[in-house]
Formats: C-alpha cells, sequence, structure tokens
C-alpha cells in the first residue's frame, strides 16, 4: 500500500505574526517558513505505518512555489520515499488543494491520504474532508490513533465530547491531530541520504485542476485587544472584585 | 433574499446549543429565512426543540436509520439532495460541522469560510486565521452557495419562543456504508459541557502532574463549573484531549474564565477572548496571561487556590 502525505509550508509556529498596518495582509517577509506541524503528525504516522509492514511506500505532496520543495527535502530527510512538487504562485485554497490532491489520487493509487487536520496559517481545516468527498471515499479525522487491519482502518477521533472510534473502508483519507504522535527529529546523514531520493515537479497548469478559489479576502486586522485589567495582591481581594462584577 | 440553511448538532435525542449560535449568526444577515435540518434516526425529538429557537422559519426533517450517527460521508449526500434550495448552509464550528461542512461544500463545488466570528452582510464575513493573531475580512461569490462554519463562541444562542413548522424532506440518495461507527468514549463525566457553561477553570502546565490537577477539578467543583485544560496540560498528560481549550481545541465564551497556571499563549488566548471575565493566577507576574486578564493574582497556585476553595 502507497501512503500520500500533504505537507504545506507554512510561518513556523514560533513566528508571531503581525498584520501590516495598512490592512493588505500579514508581514511574512524573511520569516522562517517550516513544514506544518500537522502535517509533519501526518508524515510521522505515514513512516510508522510503513515501518510496521502496513505500507510499502510513503510519497509526501507540497503545493506551492519552487521554496516548498524545501519542506519536500525535510519530508525525504524524515524518511519519505519519493517527493511531489506541484508547482505554482498562486496561494491556492483548500478546494483548489483538494481538487489536486483528487488529481494525484487518480495518478498513484494510494491506499491512504493522511493529512494535517488544519494549516497554521489559514487554519481553514477542510482539505482532507475535502478530498474525501471528491474522491467519494471515507474521511475520519481528527485522528489521535490509527489501526491498520488488511483493508480496514481503525481510527480514534479527537471529538468535543471525547473519543470517538470509526471503521473505514481503504482506500480512505485521515487527518491527524497534535497527539496522534511525536515527530522525529532529522539528523545530518538523513540529510544527506535523502539528496538521492527521487523529487518530482508538476506545474499546476498542467493537471488541469478547476481552480476552486472562490474567495476573497479584503481586509486584514490584528484581533481586537482586551482592556488590561486589575492585579489584586491577595485572596479576600480577588473575591472582593469577583463579588464586585456580580459574579459571586 | 437569503435562505439559510443550518445543519443541527445533537447527540442522544439532545440538540446542541451550537445550533441556536448558528440560528443567531445567521439572522445577522438582514432579511434571512432561516431553515434547520435534522438529520437523525428519530428527528422527532430533536426537531421540537430546534422548531423551537426563535426565527426559525422551517425544520426539515431527514430520518434514516443510518443517521444514528453523524458521520459525514453519510450525512453530506442528504444535505446536499436539499442544499439546492438555499442560498447559504451553516453549521458549527466544533468538531461536528468541521467533519461535515467541507465534505458537503466540496460536493456541491462551493468554496468554505471556517470560523466565521462576525457577519458585514450576506457575502461578507469576518474570520481568523494564525490562530487569530490576525482577523480577515472575506469576501465569498454571490453567484455561489456560501458554506460556513460558525465560531459558536462569537455568538448568543438564539432565545427559545419559536414555533417553526415541521416538515419531513424527500431525500432520495443513496448512501455509502464503507464508513462504521465503533463507538464513542464520553468525557466530562457530571460536569457542566465547557463550551456551555457559565463558569469555567482551567488548569496549565504549572500544576505539573496529573495527581496535582485534581486541585483544579475541587475548584470547578466548588464553583460549579466547567473544566479545562491549556495545550500544555493536555499534551504533559495531566488532562485528557476533550479538555483542551485554545485554538485548536475548544473556543468558549463562559461568564467567568479562570485560568490556573496557564502562561496564555496566543493559541489559549484565541480561545477565551470572548469570555466575560478572565481570572488568572500565576506565579510569573510577566506572564502573557495578565495582559488579557481582567483581574490577576501573582502567587504560588498551591497555596493561593486551597485559599481561595477555603473562602468561597
Amino acid at each position: 500500500m502507497k501512503i500520500l502525505v500533504g505537507l504545506k509550508r507554512v510561518v513556523d509556529y514560533t513566528v508571531r505574526v503581525q498584520v501590516k498596518p495598512d490592512g493588505s495582509g500579514v508581514a511574512i517577509d524573511g520569516v522562517k517558513m517550516s513544514i506544518n506541524p500537522f502535517d509533519e503528525i501526518a508524515l510521522e504516522e505515514a513512516l510508522r505505518l510503513r515501518d510496521a509492514g502496513k505500507a510499502t511506500e510513503v510519497v509526501v505532496v507540497s503545493i506551492g512555489q519552487q521554496s516548498s520543495m524545501q519542506q519536500i527535502d525535510s519530508g525525504l530527510a524524515m524518511g519519505a520515499n519519493r517527493g511531489i512538487l506541484v508547482k505554482t504562485d498562486k496561494a491556492i485554497q483548500p478546494l483548489t488543494a483538494a481538487r489536486i490532491f483528487a488529481k494525484l489520487v487518480e495518478k498513484e493509487r494510494p491506499g491512504l491520504v493522511i493529512l494535517g487536520k488544519q494549516a497554521i496559517d489559514d487554519d481553514a481545516n477542510q482539505t482532507a474532508q475535502m478530498l474525501a468527498a471528491l474522491i467519494d471515499r471515507p474521511q475520519a479525522t481528527f485522528a489521535s490513533k490509527v489501526e491498520i487491519d488488511g483493508n480496514l482502518a481503525r481510527v480514534t477521533r479527537e471529538v468535543d465530547v471525547g473519543l470517538e472510534t470509526l471503521e473505514v473502508e481503504l482506500p480512505a483519507v485521515i487527518s491527524v491531530d497534535l497527539r496522534l504522535n511525536t515527530p522525529r527529529f532529522i539528523k545530518l546523514p538523513d540529510i544527506m541520504k535523502a539528496k538521492s531520493k527521487p523529487r518530482e515537479t508538476l506545474e499546476l497548469a498542467s493537471l488541469g485542476v478547476e481552480s476552486g478559489d472562490h474567495l476573497t479576502v479584503t481586509h486584514y486586522a490584528p484581533p481586537a485587544k482586551r482592556q488590561k485589567g486589575v492585579m489584586v495582591k491577595d485572596v479576600p481581594e480577588l473575591i472582593a472584585a469577583l463579588k464586585a462584577k456580580g459574579l459571586l | 433574499m437569503s435562505r439559510i440553511l443550518i445543519i443541527a448538532e445533537h447527540l442522544n435525542g439532545q440538540l446542541n446549543q451550537s445550533t441556536a449560535k448558528c440560528v443567531s449568526c445567521a439572522s445577522k444577515i438582514s432579511g434571512a429565512s432561516i431553515d434547520i435540518v435534522v438529520l437523525a434516526a428519530q428527528p422527532a425529538p430533536i426537531a421540537a426543540q430546534a422548531a423551537s429557537i426563535a426565527g426559525v422559519t422551517r425544520v426539515r426533517t431527514i430520518a434514516n436509520p443510518a443517521n444514528e450517527h453523524a458521520i459525514a460521508a453519510v450525512y453530506a449526500p442528504q444535505v446536499c439532495a436539499i442544499a439546492g434550495e438555499y442560498t447559504h448552509v451553516f453549521g458549527p464550528s466544533t468538531t461536528f460541522g468541521k467533519d461535515l461542512m467541507p465534505r458537503i461544500a466540496a460536493l456541491l463545488g462551493a468554496s468554505q469560510l471556517s470560523d466565521v466570528m462576525a457577519v458585514d452582510d450576506a457575502y461578507s464575513f469576518k474570520r481568523p486565521i494564525y490562530a487569530g493573531n490576525a482577523i480577515i475580512t472575506v469576501k465569498a461569490p454571490t453567484d455561489q452557495l456560501v458554506v460556513a462554519t460558525v465560531r459558536t463562541a462569537s455568538f448568543p444562542a438564539a432565545g427559545a419562543g419559536g414555533s417553526a413548522n415541521i416538515e419531513a424532506a424527500q431525500v432520495d440518495v443513496q448512501l455509502p456504508t464503507h464508513t462504521r461507527y465503533v463507538h464513542l468514549q464520553q468525557g466530562g463525566g457530571d460536569r457542566p459541557d465547557l463550551q456551555t457553561a457559565r463558569f469555567v477553570v482551567s488548569g496549565g502546565r504549572a500544576l505539573g502532574s496529573a495527581d496535582a490537577f485534581k486541585l483544579i477539578y475541587d475548584l470547578g467543583d466548588k464553583l460549579k463549573a466547567g473544566v479545562g485544560a491549556s495545550r500544555a496540560a493536555v499534551d504533559s498528560g495531566y488532562a485528557p484531549n476533550d479538555m483542551q481549550v485554545g485554538q485548536t481545541g475548544k473556543i468558549i465564551a463562559p461568564e467567568l474564565y479562570v485560568a490556573i497556571g496557564i502562561s496564555g499563549a496566543i493559541q489559549h488566548l484565541t480561545g477565551i477572548k470572548d469570555a466575560g471575565t478572565i481570572v488568572a493566577i500565576n506565579k510569573d507576574a510577566e506572564a502573557p496571561i495578565f495582559e488579557v486578564a481582567d483581574i490577576g493574582l501573582v502567587g504560588d497556585l498551591f497555596k493561593l487556590v486551597p485559599e481561595l476553595m477555603r473562602a468561597l
């Protein structure tokens, strides 16, 4: 079985993103870029499944400019077998990303597609579900545990009321949550070893994907700030302050 | 005129309050008619609850044994079968809605707006990106169905007192059998639900262990509060995942939020920014949580929390 994993290039999670003063966007020139943390968890899970003999090949896919090849390089250094960059200069939206993945599924015929539940830039949380819809296959979102048994995947999902378990027939799409695993660190020899792994670049225009970029962002604003409150010096003052607000 | 369809969220025959919050969001679109659709094995009791929400025009039911559990792949084609009658389809930005709505959007060839926090007009909305570090205004095309999830903490639940008609919708679509529900392990116990509780008490990394986290449960019980945790506390195993408060966990808006031993990472602050009053207890006077707290108290939580409980 082949597993397809998506790796999105995003602003590193340690960077505190600021809105430009004119409201035209966020200031991200020159900031550190990384693999979306949820996608790293997706890749780690795919690698573990392969190393446990449940899969034979892990293919990492990124969509973006040539710079996204860095994330494919990192994915190959983590242990993926092969990388595909779908090249486009335009920032695409989730429906387009899902349509691109649907094309790649047609081409690659994976048994599983594992994606992060959301990217930490647009926080959309859509691509996995949209892909599953487009290829008419099961989805198991927000996974915190994945077990493969023959043609079935048993997936535990983090839902608001607790943990839900679903059983899905393969091929299927899984989106992963934070606590599924802890991704491995890349060691220097792995980077060297990854240099010879196959990398393929496909121009988005050559895939014949209909754009799903229907939304337009008209303004960016910083979040509304809460007023800084008062500091109290002890518990009796805290109780008094809560009583003054009518909360006790 | 906008015709809005809201997908009801429910569990064990009870309508989730997130549905009334979606109604509240939908009612910000002037002149809109609002329908709710209830997919269930036995929708009648849930539909009755939905019909009593003020501002709802009509409740439609889709009864099917396959709808016993909310499986997105099963619900989505049924919603799509009636979606053509509407200009907007809304669902809550809970794990239920986050799972289902993009599947609906993709089948309809529509884009989705996630986590709508404000409505400018029928085709312009505000939503957070970068874990709440930026708020964007997004325009959706007017010639396409608008699919959106509603950030429930941004809207009050619409009131009761409605008396909408309840009608069965005729839906004839092939449903997949490739996805099967196995079981649900519910957390929480008897404590108030985090997302609807009036008071919430949360603990963070400073608790240091699952044993010490008992202090937070005790204070929660004393205040009749829901109990939450920071991502650091959940990742460290002090509390289960369904208690995580923040952008990647639950986004909440209680009247009172008490953050204990939580430093205040941006993704946590995004999850509580709509709380009425925020109280922070932390030993580090420089912790970012004090930038947003209405009432701050610097000190050792292991001394202050027991003292607080004695004083309550």
